[in-house]
């Protein structure tokens, strides 16, 4: 057998370990997004002049600068500054997912938006507070309404992930990399990277397109997400 | 004001890498248009089996990160015995990549144009040359504008990613500054607003071209 | 030439799909400013007849002959300059979304007939006058409704200065309230002597215009004469009877 193929077969256990930290960077970075995402959308609907400002400046950041300057300056520099000891893993996971929670807000505001005028109206007809109104009927819709385009931001952040290795976290990019450095097969290594990184993709993308067609409302037609 | 000798020299460095990563971005963000115009005609237009190879292609630089396709392009190539230098292995991988993206955008206008212009075209007897230049491209144009701007903007941002392979742009001069003084915090802020402006210019720039694009109504059926 | 020798001629024209045939070895002459009605039950093969006409569907065999000079099918020069002479007025109209009214009808004279950007916008608003859109041609196709959007398409047809204009079902994707000011260019048009073949349902075309019906069914032309001998009553003409249940839908729906 070949050396390439053979140092793939031999690592390949230790790159799949690697997978894991992946998974779980790109879980909670997602989750923290929807978080981040859903709020400022409700913000940026509902809120008054001063939220809606302060959001847009921060989407305009988060959606301006890249993930790698966004590391180092998280990781390196003000996670440093604060005296926050955060680990390689936490300080990744906090970056991206407060990156695709700026992509995010901007999804799930498109959805709202484009929630007939009448959901709002009748719900608060129904003596519904704001709040109750915006858990129990705005949300169910938008969330359903933004599975395609979430299921984007996943392929977007599985991928950038990726970049957590240049500040040392031990997913499959910095596992593949040591291994790469020492037995110098860098070409099958990182093509067995990428064969990863693309099963993964698809996984992701297959599921949440299960997950949509499982919460489907029969009937129930999108009125234009993005 | 004067500058402390600090901030002289992180600027002097980082207007440098600021030159190199425009050097890298121009030529990516044509390249990357080129191969989407051309990916995404075939994926559209061509015969089944060009069909699959541009589907594959776009699948392929889609589905795997930017940066597994750099380490592979300036680390992996040389056991092949390719050596590509860094600046030739960063804008190589930019344009594949972007060109991936872009594809798909085009691909998509393509699609949406309704057979029934081509036939109006057709049937005022213009050739098909004259149809596709004239009626088809304008449209296409018009349709793809906004997700192209947008890959476009992301390029930019990505172009971050050419100091990894050791092509010294703005962040890999701040980064080379940023660890000799261990001043993270002002130069990767600082480093952020250099982004910020050439996204904000970049965005800008596209509006402009949306706006000189706009006609009313088209695009919504 | 002579006024009697026919301008058109469409000789025993066959056209399939697969193993559908969609015309059968279909004959016809047009002569200068005569005007035929298609009409007879949807899939008879009336809009592949117009479409096989200026080549947008090119036939399997047979001939066309416009101005006595034979088509050669397979030469695109020849089915260029064909179709630069048969104007072709489509049910959905088929403007170039991107373009304004004016825009629409200059870019075919700009682009196919080579002529300066100035003489094609004169040109261009002196057909919007003819149609009653003189005030429009600053618009787009979304800023227009149906029935304008097919009096643009018309205008943008006659700009070419057409030997022909064949109109298919110009009238059927227009709400009713629109259809009556489409009727009228078209009118307007027969009487100043415009050569046409059209296919419609619009009884007052079929009866008020036609100077022939051709009544075609499976791919055929199965009847045709004019109207005052198809469409007299007491005639069992296939012809009457289909007219007579378009009275009654258009009774139905009025």
């Amino acid at each position: 057998m070949p050396i390439a193929l053979s140092t793939v077969i031999d690592s390949l256990p230790y790159l799949l370990q690697g997978s894991f930290i992946t998974a779980g960077i790109v879980v909670s970075a997602m989750l923290l997004g929807l978080v981040i995402g859903v709020c400022m959308a409700v913000g940026l609907v509902f809120g008054n002049k001063c939220i809606q400002y302060s959001i847009t400046i921060y989407i305009w950041i988060f959606r301006g600068v890249p993930v790698v300057v966004l590391l180092f300056l998280f990781y390196f520099g003000l996670f440093n500054f604060l005296e926050l000891n955060f680990s390689a893993f936490t300080s990744v996971t906090i970056v991206l997912g407060m990156t695709t929670g700026a992509y995010q807000a901007n999804i799930f505001r498109g959805a709202i938006l484009s929630l007939p005028q009448g959901q709002f109206k009748a719900a608060s007809a129904l003596g519904m507070s704001n709040s109750q109104a915006i858990r129990n009927i705005i949300l169910p819709q938008i969330l359903r309404m933004s599975i395609p385009a979430w299921s984007n931001e996943y392929s977007i952040i599985l991928k950038d992930s990726a970049l957590a290795f240049v500040i040392g976290a031990p997913e499959i990019m910095a596992r593949t990399q040591f291994v790469a450095s020492r037995t110098y097969q860098h070409l099958s290594l990182y093509i067995a990277a990428g064969i990863i990184y693309f099963l993964l993709t698809w996984a992701g993308v297959i599921a949440l397109r299960k997950l949509e067609q499982s919460l489907r409302i029969p009937g129930y037609t999108h009125h234009g997400s993005n | 004001m004067e500058l402390s000798p600090f901030y002289q020299e992180l600027i002097t460095s980082l207007n440098r890498g600021l030159m190199m990563s425009i050097a890298l971005i121009i030529p990516s963000v044509i390249g990357g248009v080129l191969i989407g115009v051309l990916a995404g005609a075939t994926r559209t237009f061509g015969n089944p089996v060009i069909r699959k190879v541009g589907d594959t292609y776009a699948a392929i630089f889609r589905g795997t990160p930017l940066v597994v396709q750099l380490f592979i392009l300036y680390f992996g190539l040389p056991n092949l015995g390719i050596y590509l230098s860094p600046y030739v292995a960063a804008v190589v991988g930019f344009t594949l990549c972007s060109g991936a993206y872009q594809s798909e955008y085009i691909r998509g206008a393509l699609l949406s144009i309704k057979r029934g212009q081509y036939l109006g075209a057709q049937a005022l007897g213009f050739t098909t040359f004259q149809a596709i230049f004239w009626i088809i491209v304008p449209q296409a144009v018009r349709r793809a504008i906004h997700g192209c701007g947008n890959e476009i903007i992301y390029l930019i941002k990505y172009s971050s990613l050419a100091f990894i392979v050791t092509c010294i742009e703005l962040t890999g001069e701040g980064k080379t500054i940023a660890t000799e003084y261990f001043r993270f915090t002002e130069v990767f802020t600082i480093i952020g607003l250099y982004y910020l402006a050439l996204v904000t210019v970049a965005i800008f720039i596209l509006k402009k071209i949306e706006q000189r694009l706009y006609v009313p109504g088209f695009g919504r059926s | 030439m002579n006024d009697s020798s026919p301008i058109l001629r469409v000789n025993n024209i066959t056209k399939s799909f697969g193993d559908n045939t969609i015309l059968n070895g279909v004959s016809f002459d047009l002569v200068k400013g005569e005007i035929k009605v298609l009409i007879g039950p949807s899939g008879g093969g009336k809009s592949t007849l117009l479409q096989c006409i200026n080549c947008l569907v090119v036939p399997d065999s047979g001939d066309i002959e416009l101005e006595n000079e034979q088509i050669d099918f397979s030469s695109k020069q020849d089915l260029y300059s064909l179709r630069q002479r048969v104007g072709m007025i489509f049910q959905d109209f088929n403007l170039f979304d991107h373009l304004t009214a004016l825009g629409n009808i200059t870019i075919a004279l700009r682009k196919v007939k080579k002529i300066s950007k100035k003489d094609a916008e004169q040109r261009a608003r002196v057909e919007l006058e003819q149609v009653g859109l003189g005030d429009k041609e600053d618009l787009y196709p979304a800023q227009l409704s149906g029935g304008q959007k097919q009096r643009v398409a018309i205008a943008r047809a006659l700009a070419m200065d057409p030997k022909i204009l064949m109109l298919d079902e110009p009238t059927s994707a227009l709400d009713p309230e629109l259809i009556g000011e489409v009727i009228a260019v078209i009118k307007a048009l027969a009487h100043k002597g415009m050569t046409m073949v059209m296919a419609t349902h619009q009884i007052s075309l079929i009866s008020g215009l036609a100077d022939e019906i051709l009544f075609m069914e499976q791919g055929n032309i199965v009847e045709q004469g004019p109207p005052s001998l198809l469409l007299t009553s007491g005639n069992s003409s296939k012809t009457q009877g289909f007219c007579d249940r378009l009275n009654e839908l258009s009774e139905v729906e009025a």
